[in-house]
């Protein structure tokens, strides 16, 4: 039994890293079809209309203008297994740097906003799935919608305008306090800062658990165990403990597990509206400026986190229901 | 089920839950209709200045208020809206087609193909949504043509999977088979068995793309790529709105947003009607 789960692990594991080699090919392709051409993105027009011909033939060998895109890709992906990521040229930082810092901070405000709008959302999902029909499912059912259609980026405005601006309670902005040395910002600071946009990706991300916690609630509670449950007079809340909760966990973790790319489109606007300086605001300059290696492996880093969340969720699949695990022993 | 019909009944006697899912469709449909129509109407009023009448904030004569430059907002919200309609109907419309056929081909082609496109689908799913946007609009170096190519382009990948799945489960219907040995060709089983059963869902699974892809226009127009500021579609009056925010200017932000989020609960209810007029049997929720 233990061989077939390593072999399970192994077999997915593979498949990952094919599907990371292959996003890392597409997002090359992609950024190798840009018209913006990286001299004068980086350069400027008017640095360029300056310079010597010599001068110019330099900065194109040293971008790789000149070289076929096959070369700089091996090139790029020869430095990239051996940790070079090479230099960002908005930043004019390596690569590993700026990303270190960003990531630190973009993971503390997805970890927070990820653990609260799983646990909420589950807990609003089951209620509102237990009380079909009454006032909670309404309630629950009618935020989804709302939320579901709202933009990310116009709620974490609504939330600017009404705690920064209006209440004046919550910082309008960045990640630490403005005019303060990097070594005098206590861990306080840093979490009175992401309150806002942790709070603006848990309410986006909540909608999204809920509604389908609830549905999965729903066909549970149509079912014929509950049913009989129900009739041998267990009350809500055992029903909940004794069969709901085991059945709707699994599939709510999956979604959970899934839900880690949405966070992350969903940190890339949040962060631009408060100008956190995170992964996703990176991105976002790296994307106007043009700035391929930091776009790559930006776009390689959250792929990995999308994936290995993906290889949890199959992991611990397995390890919550017994089924799957002594099903995949029988074959 | 008719005791149900009757206890939901009873905030408005004489209808029934079908009357009342085909009144909001129309009104929904109505409202999704005048802000079209009114935008085609309301180009030049969006673009005009006037300094005389800059910042008011919401009154009756401007519902919306007016902006830094003295644009009525009003207008500049619808015009932007229909912009983005327009822009999320065609990249939704273009990410269902191919979906269709990715689908379809995946299902019948063999394992090769089936294979290859899976793959694909999870390819698509691994790059977060937003960041693959950015990678596609900077392929097409920004501008109207990008943020079309990337919204289609990142769409499909669900549906497809709906589509090869259904398609998948009727191959091995008693009746496609019957057909089959009976010597009908390929093409009169697509067209007189697959067809009929596969189209209402294709169709919902549209309409359902039209309110993700204006989200996601909105979101993309809004980080700066994309349209410029000449053609005012609701992600760029909304990040424009966002360096008067400090300023206190609230409604920039608010009824722009407000407008953007009731379109979208619109297009959830033309769907999910649709859905539910279309194939009952899943509505029972």
């Amino acid at each position: 039994m233990k061989n077939t789960a390593g072999k399970f692990i192994l077999k997915n594991f593979v498949k990952m890293v094919l599907l990371i080699f292959a996003v890392s090919i597409a997002a090359f392709a992609l950024m190798t079809v840009s018209p913006v051409d990286p001299l004068q993105a980086n350069v400027g027009q008017a640095a360029l209309g300056s310079m010597s011909q010599e001068q110019i033939a330099k900065l194109e060998e040293y971008w790789g203008v000149g070289e076929p895109p096959v070369q700089r890709y091996l090139a790029w992906l020869k430095d990239f297994l051996k940790g070079d990521m090479g230099v960002s040229l908005l930043y004019r930082q390596d690569v590993a740097k700026v990303i270190a810092v960003k990531l630190g901070n973009s993971l503390f405000l997805m970890i927070i906003a990820w653990v609260l709008s799983g646990l909420i959302g589950f807990a609003l999902g089951a209620l509102a799935g237990m009380n079909r029909g009454k006032f909670v499912d309404k309630a629950v059912k009618g935020y989804c919608l709302l939320i579901s259609s709202t933009p990310a980026f116009w709620i974490a405005m609504l939330l600017l305008i009404i705690f920064g601006v209006w209440l004046k309670i919550l910082p309008i902005g960045l990640s630490v306090p403005i005019g303060v040395e990097a070594s005098g910002v206590t861990f306080l600071d840093r979490v009175y800062h992401a309150i806002l946009p942790a709070v603006t990706l848990s309410i986006t991300g909540i909608a999204n658990i809920a509604m389908h916690t609830r549905e999965k609630m729903v066909d549970i509670c149509e079912s014929d165990y509950v049913v009989f449950a129900r009739a041998r007079g267990e009350s809500l809340w055992q029903i909940f403990r004794n069969h709901g909760f085991r059945n709707v966990l699994a599939p709510a973790m999956t979604l959970q597990f899934a839900s880690i790319s949405e966070i992350f489109g969903g940190s890339v606007l949040v962060e631009q509206v408060f100008s956190y300086p995170g992964l996703g605001q990176a991105a976002v300059s790296a994307g106007l400026g043009s700035d391929m290696p930091l776009l790559m492996a930006i776009t390689i880093i959250s792929a990995l986190f999308v994936f290995g969340g993906n290889l949890i969720a199959n992991i611990l699949y397995g390890v919550i229901d017994p089924r799957i695990r002594r099903g995949g022993a029988a074959k | 089920m008719t005791k149900n019909t009757k206890k939901g009944t009873f905030m408005i006697k004489k209808w029934n839950r079908r009357q009342r899912l085909v009144l909001w469709l129309v009104l929904s449909l109505i409202f999704l209709a005048a802000v079209c129509i009114g935008g085609m109407f309301c180009g030049d009023a969006a673009r005009e200045t006037d300094f005389a009448r800059k910042n008011i904030a919401p009154c009756l004569k401007y519902p919306f208020g007016t902006d830094w430059l003295g644009r009525d907002m009003f207008t500049r919200t619808v015009k932007g809206l229909s912009i983005s309609i327009i822009i999320g109907i065609s990249a939704a419309a273009f990410s269902a087609v191919m979906a269709f056929i990715l689908g379809v081909l995946s299902a019948t082609m063999g394992k090769a193909v089936d294979t290859v496109i899976t793959w694909f689908i999870d390819l698509v799913m691994g790059i977060p949504h937003m960041l693959l946007l950015i990678l596609i609009c900077v392929a097409c170096g920004r501008g109207l043509k990008g943020v079309i190519l990337g919204v289609a382009l990142t769409h499909w990948t669900s549906l497809a999977r709906l589509i090869r799945g259904e398609v998948l489960q009727l191959k091995e219907q008693q009746y496609i088979k019957m057909a089959r040995k009976l010597g009908k060709s390929n093409f009169y089983i697509a067209m007189k068995h697959m067809v009929p059963h596969l189209f209402p869902q294709f169709l919902v699974g549209l309409i359902l793309l039209f309110p993700h892809a204006i989200l996601h226009e909105s979101s993309i127009t809004f980080l700066g790529f994309g349209l410029s500021n000449e053609q005012p579609a609701i992600g760029i009056i909304l990040s424009e709105a966002m360096k008067y925010l400090i300023t206190g200017k609230w409604w920039l932000a608010l009824f722009p947003g407000l407008m953007l989020v009731l379109t979208v609960v619109c297009f959830y209810t033309v769907g999910e009607g649709i859905r539910k007029l279309v194939d009952p049997a899943s509505a029972h929720e």
